[in-house]
């Protein structure tokens, strides 16, 4: 028996592996479904302060982000961009991040071309500028001194929607999809509380937990995190059946065989201390 | 003249990027927005340094054919091909750098990332042990976030949510913003340590 609890102690990684394939795979080839109910989480806070932004306000929406964080951030990016584009509010795209002016193209292109809205009259993007924290700060003073042209080389002058834009001061808010730095921390300190333009952010779920000290003091208006933020989002502009929703259910499925693993794991811990196995 | 010079011009720009923010007026406006933007083409210059470097290494690998330098070569060709498909024909999209991007560099970016679930579930069978009551708190906390984080653990039990919105929003925060206050804390005197010339390591050497 003492062999027994040992063996399970030491369970072969692959067989780890295969059984968390297996959690993941078999949601999404059943097509399974979760409801999402959406409590009072950040991520209604978020859904709230944009949902009471008037109508032709400027957001600036930041892709800080690239491909390998996409699956949680994209769905993400794509839901806020559907709920900016229903309110008819503009959006100003940018990125932190070399890689995230093509996926931030991608998200309001494809958002732009389904609801009939017009490339430089309601939405722009102005690609990527490298600096971080010090480019904020620079746009905090001058928008166009930083991004003379868009990202297709669109002169800032010749862009209809850019007009009324000078500095960071001209948005209502500012949205940072981000995995990391450069990303949102650097939003709040630089633009949020040197500026005053209201943060708001999306992040990956294992760096949520940083940002939730900005929610606390106010310094942020809300935060998605991970992708049960962004099925949060989905759920609540309506989407049915949305990406983000949809990866519940093996999400939900791949914590609870991590969590029985572990309780496994400790099991055999036991059994085996209690035998004298383990010190 | 190796030491003054570095020291110099750090103390001056230090200087005058703490005055900006304190005194946002002419000439620290000017003299600061100034620098904000050589701070942007230095940086950019340093992706090029990046380049050189990627392309040095790879090169050097394949030439004396280290360990795992049969990777090399597609690095390099990967690199070059997108420079080449975005220096050609640009970034818009439905252009060949766009496809290569969207259909190439996003999903294996994506599923490298993915791999990081399955070394998790690996890591915690083994090390997420409650062998005493501050792992078993640390523990106890984990299921209740992991659980709060998916539809599932509302379907279990509708508080389960609510623990998890306040572990993260009271201990959680409160461990987070001690860190934080501590590092930037750290980052402030380094800084003026910098800017005053006290600390010298990055000079690399030169003192």
């Amino acid at each position: 028996m003492a062999d027994f609890y040992e063996k399970l102690g030491n369970l072969d990684r692959r067989i780890i592996f295969v059984l968390i394939a297996l959690s993941v795979m078999i949601p999404i080839i059943f097509n399974m479904v979760f409801p999402n109910p959406v409590g009072a989480e950040p991520s209604r806070d978020m859904f709230d302060y944009v949902d009471a932004l008037p109508e032709g306000s400027n957001v600036l929406l930041s892709f800080d982000y690239d491909p390998s964080t996409m699956p949680e951030l994209q769905p993400m990016a794509e839901a806020i961009v559907l709920h900016l584009f229903k309110k008819n509010i503009n959006i100003v795209g940018m990125a932190l991040w070399p890689q995230g002016a093509s996926l931030g193209q991608d998200a309001m292109s494809s958002m732009a071309d389904s609801l009939g809205k017009v490339q430089f009259e309601d939405w722009v993007n102005l690609g990527y500028k490298t600096g971080g924290g010090v480019m904020i700060v620079r746009l905090g003073s001058s928008m166009s001194a930083v991004f003379p042209t868009d990202r297709d080389n669109v002169p800032w002058s010749e862009i209809p929607m850019l007009r009324s834009i000078t500095n960071l001061e001209s948005f209502s808010l500012i949205i940072s999809l981000s995995a990391g730095d450069p990303g949102i921390i650097q939003w709040v300190m630089m633009a949020g509380d040197r500026f005053g333009v209201p943060i708001g952010g999306g992040c990956t779920a294992v760096s949520a937990p940083t940002l939730y000290t900005y929610l606390q003091t106010g310094q942020m208006v809300g935060l998605l995190g991970g992708l049960k933020g962004a099925a949060d989002y989905e759920t609540l502009i309506g989407i049915v059946g949305g990406q983000a929703v949809r990866g519940m259910a093996p999400q939900s499925i791949a914590h609870v065989v991590i969590m029985l693993f572990i309780i496994i794991g400790n099991v055999a811990y036991f059994l085996q201390r209690k035998k004298g196995g383990v010190k | 003249m190796r030491l003054v010079i570095p020291l110099a011009i750090t103390f001056t720009a230090g200087m005058i990027m703490i005055l900006n923010f304190f005194v946002p007026h002419q000439p620290f406006k000017f003299l600061g927005e100034n620098l904000q933007e050589w701070y942007m083409i230095v940086a950019s210059g340093a992706i090029f340094l990046g380049v050189m470097n990627l392309m040095h290494v790879h090169s050097r690998k394949i030439r004396l054919k280290q360990k795992n330098w049969k990777y090399s070569p597609v690095t390099i060709i990967g690199f070059l091909l997108m420079l080449v498909t975005g220096l050609i024909y640009g970034v818009a999209e439905n252009m060949p750098f766009d496809y290569l991007f969207m259909n190439m560099v996003a999903p294996m970016s994506a599923t490298m990332f993915s791999l990081l679930a399955f070394f998790v579930a690996s890591a915690a069978f083994r090390a997420f042990r409650a062998s005493n009551w501050r792992a078993t708190l640390l523990l106890t906390s984990a299921f209740l976030v992991m659980l709060g984080q998916v539809p599932i653990g509302a379907m279990i039990w509708d508080k389960i949510p609510l623990a998890k919105v306040w572990l993260m929003s009271i201990p959680n925060t409160a461990g987070q913003r001690a860190v934080m206050i501590g590092a930037a804390m750290g980052v402030v005197s380094t800084s003026l340590r910098m800017i005053f010339g006290i600390e010298r390591s990055w000079l690399g050497g030169a003192d």
